[in-house]
């Protein structure tokens, strides 16, 4: 339909040019905009993995937010309490987040349409409760405060960032990671493997038909969604100074699901803009009035019953609409 | 016993509309606030606890019913995660409105003067009002299964969560139907809230506290099912005060586990039906 509009999309490299411009919010200089920048980063390979499952696979997760918070707090406790550097405690997450979703998969793909959700969510319940009372580990209700930044001296000795804050450093290293972090979601969706996975959302039935072992190509989908998810986590705790039980509790979950809706299920990008929308406004918004739920809410009906596809799903109507006469 | 009276909604809701209606524990404290208001300016003695009790509870009962006509119809039909966020949304807007409204101070309300004692058993004190709580949750359920089983209305209702498109050709308004379950489902949350006013402290966020509860109930005694709703509830809280006992630390853990194992070995609950 849009074929001469999405050519001139692809052709021009959107992506690079984000990257760099990401890479240059340290330099406008203001601490609350790299902060910003921070949040809405991570944030977006949150919500680009959960896309992974619900958007690609068809598979509504309700208790994403589980494998954010181990995540987390393997980063947080393996670079608090053991000291390891961050290189060794980063990919821990991954690998912890990876192994519960693998378990936790295993059952849960089991089950289809709302029992898939009510499971993911009784898991990521239990995650929740572990950290939320074990407080020889994870710290209980306190959490787990004061997580170290990562040792980014050599990035210091570099001449061009010399100038710049400890925060700035990791700044400059969560855009690095979570573009490459995105470069191998999209390689993942874009490769037959990803295609199985949007052949099983449209029909599971005749994907089963034609050969394909659905549970485990839905299993598969499910441990990389919650090992990105684990790293996201990773970076948000340190990020956040801190890892608190929150971290896990479903209403994160409903937050990430919200940002991916927002965006645009299905579309790669969606998940990043919603979480840039979404953010953004709650900066604007909580500035006015106490009552962002209230607002949150507001914003969601509208969405539901006004632009299903979300952001993405409403610009390609626009520009369908747009590139229309042209063609007329 | 009160969150029998919120799991019942919940799963009647379920059973019929095939929705999960995450504002139900928002229609319950919106109970809990709208009796506190009430006896604002009726005050609680004389037997008027009653008359503020019921008039909360139907006050939500016709939130429920202007949200179902004006909004929730909308979405049936649709992908169960619009509709799951539907009800999400609706949680953080009155959520929220019942913020603005009351403020986020603790709110209590005074028990009524008839039920003010208490009596002593095995050692232990109960005050008399918790005992007609623990003996009310029983009349309600077995009042609510009677209509379900034997009036006319309640066979469209079992009609209705079996075969919709039937019961729609044999010529039963059912979008008048479903507007009567949610009517009659916002109704339970909100007399839960009504009634738990004089034991608990009226805060904003008991909603999200009792959602995951009463999900947790309705999950291990099957969506959609009464008698497994009322078997829930008494698991749940039997695990729990145990769980207390035995383990502190790990009641609630305890809980989430039993959640999910019987979700891993019988999805649609202990007294459920699997879905078509």
């Amino acid at each position: 339909m849009a074929s001469a509009r999405s050519y001139t999309v692809k052709r021009f490299p959107w992506p690079l040019l984000v990257l760099l411009a990401a890479l240059f919010v340290p330099a406008l200089g203001s601490r609350f905009y790299t902060f910003l920048a921070n949040d809405i980063i991570i944030w977006a390979l949150f919500a680009t993995s959960l896309n992974l499952l619900v958007g690609y696979t068809g598979l509504v997760s309700f208790g994403h937010a589980a494998y954010f918070g181990i995540g987390a707090y393997t980063t947080g406790i393996l670079m608090k309490r053991a000291a390891l550097p961050f290189l060794l405690a980063f990919p821990a997450a991954a690998v912890l987040a990876g192994a519960f979703a693998l378990v936790f998969g295993t059952f849960c793909v089991r089950l289809t349409r709302i029992y898939f959700a009510m499971l993911t969510l009784a898991f990521a319940q239990i995650v929740w409760a572990i950290c939320f009372k074990w407080n020889e580990v994870t710290g209980g209700e306190q959490g787990m405060p004061e997580v170290p930044y990562p040792d980014l001296a050599w990035m210091g000795s570099l001449p061009v960032l010399r100038d710049l804050r400890t925060s700035d450093h990791f700044y400059l290293l969560t855009v690095l990671l979570v573009a490459l972090c995105l470069w191998i979601l999209h390689r993942i969706v874009r490769s037959p493997f990803g295609r199985m996975l949007t052949t099983i959302r449209e029909n599971a039935e005749r994907a089963e038909f034609i050969g394909v072992h659905v549970r485990r190509y839905e299993l598969a989908a499910f441990v990389l969604a919650g090992a990105f998810a684990g790293l996201a986590g990773g970076l948000f705790g340190i990020f956040n100074r801190g890892v608190f039980p929150d971290f896990a509790y479903w209403t994160k979950s409903s937050e990430v699901l919200i940002m991916t809706l927002l965006g645009g299920m299905g579309t790669f990008w969606g998940p990043s803009v919603g979480a840039l929308a979404l953010i953004l406004l709650n900066q604007q918004i909580v500035s006015y009035t106490e009552y962002w739920p209230f607002v949150l809410g507001i914003i969601l009906v509208v969405l539901l019953f006004g632009f299903p596809g979300g952001l993405a799903g409403a610009a390609e109507l626009l520009g369908r609409r747009l590139s229309r006469p042209r063609r007329a | 016993m009160f969150l029998f009276l919120i799991a019942a909604g919940l799963s009647l809701i379920f059973g019929v509309l095939r929705v999960l209606n995450f504002a139900h524990g928002t229609f319950y404290m919106l109970g809990a606030y709208a009796t506190f208001q009430l006896v604002q300016w009726l005050g609680v003695s004389g037997g008027r606890f009653w008359l503020t009790a019921l008039g909360g509870a139907l006050a939500i009962a016709a939130l429920g019913g202007l949200v179902e006509w004006f909004l929730f119809r909308r979405l049936y039909g649709k992908d169960e995660l619009y509709q799951l966020l539907f009800t999400y949304a609706l949680a953080l807007i009155l959520g929220d409105t019942a913020k603005m409204l009351w403020g986020t101070q603790q709110k209590s309300v005074s028990r009524p003067p008839e039920l003010t004692s208490a009596f002593h058993l095995f050692g232990a004190t109960i005050p008399t009002y918790n005992l007609f709580i623990i003996l009310l949750g029983p009349a309600i359920a077995l009042t609510f299964w009677l209509v379900l089983q034997r009036t006319r209305v309640g066979r469209f209702i079992r009609a209705a969560a079996l075969d919709r498109e039937t019961l729609g050709a044999l010529g039963i308004n059912v979008d008048a139907l479903y507007t009567g379950v949610f009517v009659l489902a916002s109704f339970l949350g909100g007399l839960g809230g009504a009634l738990i006013s004089p034991m608990r402290a009226i805060t904003p966020g008991m909603d999200t506290e009792v959602i995951v509860e009463a999900f947790v109930v309705v999950v291990i005694g099957g969506l959609g099912s009464f008698w497994g709703t009322f078997l829930g509830a008494l698991i749940y809280g039997q695990v729990l005060s145990f769980g207390i006992l035995f383990f502190p630390r790990f009641s609630i853990f305890a809980v989430f586990a039993l959640m999910a194992a019987v979700l891993m070995v019988r999805p649609w609950g202990l007294l459920g039906r699997p879905l078509k």
